[in-house]
């Protein structure tokens, strides 16, 4: 077996793994949920994580706070990176030369693409990108892969939809990425001005796997093991009315659901709007929220990995 | 030689850069060799036949070309030539050649990218094919093409 050294390993794109690393963190995960409230406690005991967020966020940030606080770690953070540097015309790198010298790992979401491989070349320390504008987002895409192999025992062979705005939405195109590694079957369903980029189909025609462009979701919900939903994001849109048209597009009900295969998983990265209904919260078929929670295992796993205390 | 050639002048020292795409040629004079700060003298000829129809030639006076000025008109003009003359005769002929990676040379297509909004952030991209030519940013992961190249 290929020994794996994460330490010092900045987390910036999911292009940057392979399907063995890949299953590295998810096994790490697995090891980190195992863990005992005591156990877990000492694990990152004098570590310092800095969160430096440009931009607005939840649940990433929370998990990997969290994350870092269940393994004994402490987190120091700006309320509002934009407010404190970058207004004042500090540089990107200017910034995390000085968050450097205060942290040992730095987490870091920025409204520019291309952002968190900029700060990882800027810093010995490891970077983990929680989001770069519409680039890549490699935190988000792990715990998907660990939801969709926790509830469905395996990630090979599976058939996905990707459902809502395929165009925008990063996590799907990253979500394709990592899956191609696996005989996927992939299923995306959006409006024609919204669907997967050209160089995204091209990755799967290359890789040989089988797809397919649908514009009624209702053609593919029972024959998939995976129902992955999309938020259409009002911020990706520089068009008003486009935005308008797709909005309300693609709604999930409980209803629609019947017939559905019975290890079927409804998936989402959240925020939702009015894509999936409360109604399906009311099946058995919907994850979103222990999706949303399986963040905190894959993120105390890459904090391990990449501080060297895991190997 | 070529016909065409005898109604250029012979240069003393210095570069001649051949086999370049018809009106190509001019905008590489003014935007790569940085024309309006040149001290020496310039021959440019236009619309001359080459075997694969009309083609540019630039002779340039007292000047050798550096890697950042190869790498750029290797952009734009993949197939030219580059001759180097000492005392009218050429010493060194080369074909250009793009390298793996620009660094600083071509600006990233994606207005978005932190190399357009940083200052004094360098753009790097990767050249994933070069006929046709397309780059990929090393930062922000966008793929883009001839089209949208601009030099920098």
């Amino acid at each position: 077996m290929t020994e794996h050294n994460f330490e010092g390993r900045d987390i910036v794109s999911i292009n940057d793994f392979s399907r063995e690393e890949l299953e590295h963190v998810l096994k790490t995960a697995k090891s980190m949920e195992a863990l005992t409230r005591k156990e877990g406690h000492t694990f990152l005991e004098g570590y310092v994580m800095a969160a430096l967020f440009f931009e607005p966020s939840t649940r990433t940030r929370m998990s990997f706070e969290s994350s870092m606080n269940k393994l004994g770690g402490k987190v120091i953070n700006v309320t509002d990176a934009k407010v404190s540097s970058a207004v004042k015309g500090e540089t990107l790198y200017d910034t995390i030369k000085m968050v450097e010298s205060y942290s040992d790992v730095i987490v870091m979401r920025h409204n520019k693409d291309g952002a968190a491989r900029f700060a990882a070349e800027a810093t010995g320390k490891p970077v983990i990108n929680a989001g770069d504008g519409k680039n890549q987002h490699p935190t988000q895409t792990m715990l998907d892969m660990y939801s969709i192999q926790k509830t469905q025992g395996k990630l090979d062979g599976l058939t996905i939809a990707m459902v809502g705005d395929l165009k925008y939405g990063r996590t799907v195109h990253s979500l394709a990425t990592a899956m191609s590694h696996y005989n996927t079957k992939f299923r995306f369903v959006s409006p024609s001005f919204l669907q997967m980029p050209d160089y995204s189909i091209k990755e799967l025609e290359e890789k040989g796997l089988d797809y397919s462009l649908h514009k009624d979701m209702n053609e593919v919900i029972k024959d998939v093991d995976v129902l992955y939903m999309t938020r259409v994001q009002k911020e990706r849109f520089s068009d008003a009315s486009e935005y308008e048209k797709a909005k309300d597009m693609y709604i999930l009900t409980g209803n629609m659901l019947e017939g559905a295969k019975g290890n079927m998983k409804v998936m989402h990265p959240l925020p939702r709007v009015n894509e999936i209904q409360p109604s399906v919260d009311q099946t058995a078929y919907h994850y979103y929220f222990d999706q949303a929670a399986n963040g905190v295992p894959i993120r105390q796993a890459l904090l391990a990995l990449t501080l060297g205390v895991m190997r | 030689m070529t016909e065409s050639e005898y109604t250029i002048q012979k240069i003393k020292n210095g570069t001649v850069i051949d086999h370049l795409p018809y009106l190509t040629h001019l905008w590489l004079v003014g935007k790569i060799l940085k024309f309006h700060k040149l001290d020496e003298p310039v021959l440019i000829a236009s619309k001359l036949k080459g075997e694969n129809g009309y083609k540019g030639v630039i002779k340039v006076e007292n000047k050798a070309l550096t890697q950042d000025e190869y790498n750029k008109i290797a952009i734009i003009a993949p197939d030219a030539t580059v001759n180097i003359i000492e005392n009218y005769r050429v010493v060194d002929k080369k074909k250009v050649e793009l390298p793996d990676v620009l660094e600083g040379i071509v600006k990233c297509a994606n207005e978005g990218c932190i190399t357009n909004n940083e200052r004094w952030a360098k753009s790097k991209l990767n050249v994933l094919d070069r006929k046709p030519l397309e780059l990929k940013c090393h930062y922000c992961e966008h793929t883009f093409g001839r089209d949208n190249v601009y030099i920098l």
